[in-house]
């Protein structure tokens, strides 16, 4: 029987023949930790007294969740997280560089690689082919100081995907409806794997959004082939020899296969205070909302902005509804800026925030009101998720967000169109 | 591990009961700062949980446990207070790893056939329940070897700091 990809990569890693369900220790090629999971993890690493850093591997230091910092102790946080970068020679990516995972996709992730980031959303980097994964700040330091950490190796789900998309849909659209089907545990401990005839046209932007949700599934990674949209990718980011095709063995055994037509996809939006919570946006239409957020490692690309551009140009937000832009990295901001995106969206009335998480995680930078209602691009909904359990979260795509905050309430994309 | 006998009494929780839910982001300036950071634990969703708990108390939950963000905060802000194991149907991928990290059993169990308030004692050593409010008897998944191992040390950093490397 031919391997999944996850069973390639691993095997690959842990210089064996990885089978789901084994337990293997496998090489990490980067290992990363943000400002609020770091300084646990640097800390951790200095308690297990290794003293330097695993050679053989990159290690990163992103400045992104607190990012300018709105609090002292976070501040003090940033002076730790600087200092053991000088002391230990980690990369570390400033505030205002961008999300984390974004700036692995543009930068660091390689088709192959295994990767393991002190977040959650770490399985964005599926999107070109790495097994990325999020572990908590523990792991992270003992990838730090032993490059290698352990895995159970997952079974996979066969996501096959067909057709395209209809006009106003988009991959966002396309992962919620998927998580709604399979439930915010559908796939725990399990690796999602993307297949189909429809993935020559899903861009690596598209990828991107649909691996970073993979974890909202309960996934432990969700894997996309390395292609020719991966190869494209790589080369536009100067990173054209980091390419190397990677497939599924086509005999590759799978728990489970999931039939996705693009064309029967509507635009969707997730209700509060689950992310499985969702819903076609027909059936939410009409809720009232006071902060559109447009952002975040999940749509926050050039591709999301200039589809929110050509919404919003010409066009006012509504009144009431307050509407925040946080470009996923520097990148991204620079390109919008060129493009005249950012122009567009200043015009209709929205606020550009530094590129980084923003509002996404209730730190700052948009914290709701009680009562308050907000259409995010993000990836939670959880209660509480904004900075406060009073407040309402809805998960919906570029577009939705876009046509919302014009009409001020949660608006089908094709209306606006 | 010193005690593979635990008794204490249910605290129960509902289903998917987030890490944003355990430990708010509100609360990030406060990470570095642990014992007043487990001072907010579960206070969105059960806002008694730290006055009613006594020392060794299980918290028993439903479906998915822990899902959302990697916080490890989530797990260490449960075991600082107090908390003797978690019980639940199923939990989350990263949070399952993140309380073995810290030596916090967990215990994936049919928790209908638990109330709030019942005694319990679970035996680590088989990793079997007993209600003793209503005598059943309750059986749960076994860990693997390595998590077990990683759990008898008190967690994944003394158990490097012992071995030195992962022994499979």
């Amino acid at each position: 029987m031919g391997k999944t990809l996850a069973e390639k990569i691993l095997s690959d890693k842990s210089h064996g023949d990885a089978k789901a369900g084994d337990i293997v220790v496998a090489d990490v090629d980067l290992v990363f930790v943000q400002d609020i999971t770091g300084p646990l993890a640097i800390k951790q690493f200095k308690e297990i007294g290794f003293g330097s850093i695993a050679k053989a591997q990159r290690a990163i230091i992103f400045l992104d969740h607190a990012a300018p910092s709105p609090h002292r102790q976070l501040s003090n946080d940033h002076r730790f997280l600087r200092a053991f970068a000088k002391e230990s020679g980690c990369f570390l990516y400033e505030v205002g560089s961008g999300v984390c995972h974004q700036l692995v996709a543009e930068n660091l992730a390689n088709p192959g690689d295994m990767i393991v980031g002190s977040d959650s959303h770490t399985v964005t980097a599926g999107a070109l082919g790495a097994f990325a994964t999020g572990m908590g700040s523990s792991d992270a330091a003992v990838a730090l100081a032993l490059g290698k950490t352990w895995l159970r190796v997952p079974e996979s789900l066969l996501i096959i995907l067909d057709g395209a998309f209809p006009k106003g849909v988009d991959a966002k659209d396309l992962i919620l409806y998927l998580i709604g089907q399979i439930g915010a545990q559908g796939a725990t401990h399990k690796a999602l794997e993307f297949s189909g005839q429809a993935l020559a046209c899903l861009s690596m932007s598209q990828r991107l959004t649909i691996a970073n949700m993979a974890v909202d599934a309960g996934a432990q990674v969700g894997l996309f082939p390395s292609d020719d949209v991966t190869s494209e990718f790589l080369v536009s980011q100067s990173r054209g020899d980091s390419y190397k095709p990677l497939h599924p063995a086509t005999d590759a055994e799978y728990q489970q296969a999931i039939h996705l037509n693009l064309a029967r996809i509507e635009p969707m939006v997730s209700l509060p205070h689950s992310v499985d919570n969702v819903v076609p946006v027909t059936e939410a239409k009409g809720v009232e909302i006071q902060q559109v957020f447009m952002g975040t490692c999940t749509n926050g690309r050039l591709e999301d902005l200039a589809i929110a551009a050509g919404i919003l140009q010409g066009r006012k937000r509504h009144p009431d509804t307050r509407l925040l832009i946080a470009p996923a990295s520097r990148q991204v901001l620079a390109q919008a800026i060129d493009k005249g995106y950012i122009s567009s969206l200043v015009e209709s009335g929205g606020v550009i925030l530094p590129p980084g998480c923003a509002a996404c995680l209730g730190l700052h930078q948009g914290v709701l009101g009680d009562g308050e209602a907000c259409l995010s691009t993000a990836n939670r909904n959880f209660k509480g998720r904004m900075g406060n359990p009073e407040a309402m979260i809805y998960l919906a795509s570029p577009a939705t967000a876009a046509a919302s905050a014009i009409r001020g309430e949660i608006t089908d994309p094709r209306e606006a169109m | 591990m010193a005690n593979t006998v635990l008794r204490g009494r249910a605290i129960k929780v509902g289903d998917n009961i987030s890490t944003d839910l355990i430990i708010p982001g509100r609360f990030a300036h406060l990470r570095s700062n642990l014992p007043e950071l487990a001072k907010h634990v579960l206070e969105d969703t059960l806002p008694t949980f730290t006055s009613e708990l006594s020392q060794g108390d299980f918290l028993v939950a439903g479906e998915n446990f822990g899902l959302g963000s990697s916080r490890e905060h989530a797990a260490i802000v449960i075991k600082m207070s107090g908390v003797g194991a978690i019980l639940a149907k199923s939990v989350a991928h990263i949070f399952f790893r993140n309380a073995i990290n810290h030596g916090l059993p967990v215990l994936l169990c049919d928790t209908d056939r638990i109330s709030d308030g019942n005694e319990l004692e679970i035996d680590l050593t088989d990793f079997s329940i007993i209600n003793l409010t209503s005598g059943v008897r309750l059986s749960c998944n076994e860990i693997s070897p390595l998590m077990s191992a990683i759990l008898e040390e008190g967690g994944l950093i003394p158990y490097i700091r012992k071995h030195r490397d992962f022994e499979l």
